[in-house]
């Protein structure tokens, strides 16, 4: 338990003293469930975290159990990737895990990969990522060393080995396919869909099941605590809890693991302590920096869950709350905010490779002081216009937040506008 | 420059990690690893990075022209990528920034005369509760400040480098102690 009487599930042994070593790790419990579920059925273990209710953690909100029944029936090899890349703005909280609990990751990993009977793992970290990424890489190497990794795993008879691969700055590499390609050695650039999940053809044609790191590191608390109770901790639809970042005007930034439908307002004011310097809010990127911006009157009442942000109008993405207030000028914050897309635009699909540009640049008038009242409505035609015409989600990812802050704050454009 | 036998042995553990007809998946660790060893990816190194994997010039190109930490130029001693991401700058990233392009009397992209310092501005880092934030070399800070930049900086200029904020720091309540 935290101080404040919530359940911690994945972050309980955060603070443990050299908890990413294996000793440490095991005396707190690290592997007990990969032993219990190499005495199940693979199949069984998939229907366990299907009745558990946890979904992805990465952004998307799918079951995470549905995704591994998609793997074909007879086709190997097969292969697991933990989806390390953490590069949604806002997001940071993978980073704890992967530093602080990474016995948990790779437990969760392997319990993934006996269920949908993979042979390898490769764990895929952003570039950047280099400190979690050493943490990482040497509790891979421990799970070796005591058999939970390689041959013959615990004389189940079922071998899987767990490798290290690193990223090199690209955010397009976090989307599944382009990480899949970025595995591949080529640049990130995500795949046509249909298939819509690499389970059937994946990493090298293969089946494949691309998890988050969060979303695999709850793999073992579901079998712990059991898919019923776990189901019983989050909201309808979602089970368990959910490492919320929280960033910007807060009095106490940081990550907090809540049941899943934890009150934004709780968030931001409860544990958050409320918004700094006694200001007040203006407005809250509820799940990443490409989910539609709220204003304060739409933040009252509101269960972070995956159904109740999306009835919002937004989404709960990677639950990463961005709390902005009042002090902050909205076209400036769009300025910062369309910069990162522009840069991060893989360039495939035309109309975000332009369009983003396109807005970079229109969006900097507004900042530079230089916009007309015209300005406005190109760029919300050129976000609708990147809006669901691209290979991946990246085009809607710019283009819903960019047309919800010139909706909801038109005002503000209009006022820094010359004509 | 030859490539370094500890590059070498670095490969072929780099390479055993892919099924052995999938060879070219070692490309990006592999090219990480050499501008780790070297500081950048020598011409040479780019061209034995492409044996080793059995890859082509202009794939490996494709590679290293595409993904924004390659390198395939010298840059200063210490690479210093600042974050210009929305959580850094909602808690005064921009200052720091400043701060810093005025301290080294460089601006984002250049280098110091003395080739000791290169400024990158760059996107989320990932550290967005610990904002503002940066990465010197292979070291986080987080929390920064115009005193804490200071002293990173005058920390490495004098050879005593300040302990940089291994592992993230807890903040939340998944330390166990905040209490609501």
């Amino acid at each position: 338990m935290s101080g404040n009487g919530t359940a911690l599930l994945i972050s309980r042994n955060f603070a443990v003293d050299k908890m990413a070593s294996i000793d440490v790790a095991m005396k707190n419990g690290a592997y007990e469930q990969l032993k219990r579920a190499l005495k199940m059925k693979p199949e069984e273990v998939t229907q366990v975290v299907k009745d558990s209710g946890l979904r992805g953690h990465g952004g998307a909100g799918f079951s995470t159990g549905t995704k591994w029944g998609f793997i074909p029936k007879d086709k190997f090899p097969r292969y697991v990737t933990v989806n390390g890349d953490e590069s949604e703005p806002g997001t940071c909280k993978d980073r704890l895990i992967l530093e602080r609990d990474p016995h948990l990751l790779i437990e969760g990993a392997l319990i993934c990969a006996y269920a949908v009977q993979a042979e390898r793992v490769y764990v895929y970290i952003r570039g950047e990522y280099f400190y979690p990424t050493k943490v990482t890489a040497n509790a891979v190497k421990e799970a070796y060393a005591k058999g939970f990794a390689g041959q013959n795993i615990l004389n189940s008879g079922w071998s899987c080995s767990i490798h290290m691969h690193n990223g090199a700055g690209a955010y397009i590499c976090g989307e599944e396919t382009g990480l899949l390609e970025s595995m591949e050695g080529k640049k990130g650039w995500p795949r046509l869909k249909p298939p819509f999940y690499p389970a059937a053809i994946g990493l090298w044609g293969q089946p494949t099941i691309v998890n988050n790191v969060e979303t695999l590191a709850f793999v073992p608390r579901v079998m712990e605590i059991g898919a019923e109770k776990f189901a019983g901790m989050g909201s309808p639809k979602n089970g368990g809890t959910a490492l919320y970042s929280l960033s910007g005007h807060v009095n106490r930034p940081g990550v907090y693991e809540l049941p899943m439908g934890t009150p934004l307002m709780d968030l931001i004011e409860k544990f958050g302590g409320g918004i700094r310097n006694g200001k007040n809010l203006k407005a809250v990127i509820p799940g990443g920096s490409s989910s539609h911006i709220l204003t304060a009157e739409e933040c009252k009442d509101l269960p972070l869950d995956f159904e109740s942000v999306a009835a919002r109008g937004s989404m709960l993405g990677s639950a990463a709350v961005m709390v902005i207030d009042e002090t902050v000028s909205i076209p400036k914050l769009m300025h910062w905010m369309v910069r990162f897309y522009a840069h991060e635009s893989c360039g495939q699909c035309t109309p975000c490779r332009e369009g983003c540009d396109w807005l970079l640049r229109l969006s900097k008038k507004f900042v530079d002081g230089t916009a007309r009242k015209r300005d406005i409505d190109d760029m919300w035609e050129i976000a609708d216009n990147i809006d669901g015409k691209t290979i991946c989600a990246l085009g809607a990812a710019v283009a819903w937040p960019t047309k919800s802050y010139l909706v909801k704050f038109r005002h503000e454009f209009e006022a820094v506008c010359k004509n | 420059m030859p490539i370094p036998e500890t590059l070498k042995k670095k490969a072929e553990e780099i390479v055993f990690r892919y099924p052995e007809e999938k060879r070219q998946s070692a490309l990006i660790p592999l090219l990480f690893e050499v501008q780790r060893e070297l500081g950048w990816i020598t011409p040479e190194a780019e061209e034995w990075v492409v044996e080793t994997c059995g890859s082509t010039s202009v794939k490996v190109r494709e590679i290293i022209t595409f993904y924004s930490m390659m390198r395939a130029e010298p840059c200063g001693k210490f690479l210093i990528q600042f974050c210009q991401n929305i959580a850094c700058c909602l808690t005064g990233g921009e200052e720091i920034q400043h701060h810093i392009e005025e301290k080294l009397g460089i601006h984002p992209g250049e280098t110091t005369k003395d080739g000791m310092f290169t400024l990158k501005c760059v996107e989320c880092l990932g550290g967005c509760s610990w904002g503002p934030m940066m990465v010197v070399n292979e070291d986080q800070y987080f929390q920064l400040t115009v005193d804490k930049v200071d002293r990173i900086i005058n920390g490495i200029k004098a050879g005593e480098p300040v302990l940089p904020d291994n592992p993230t720091p807890l903040l939340g309540n998944v330390s166990g102690e905040r209490t609501a």
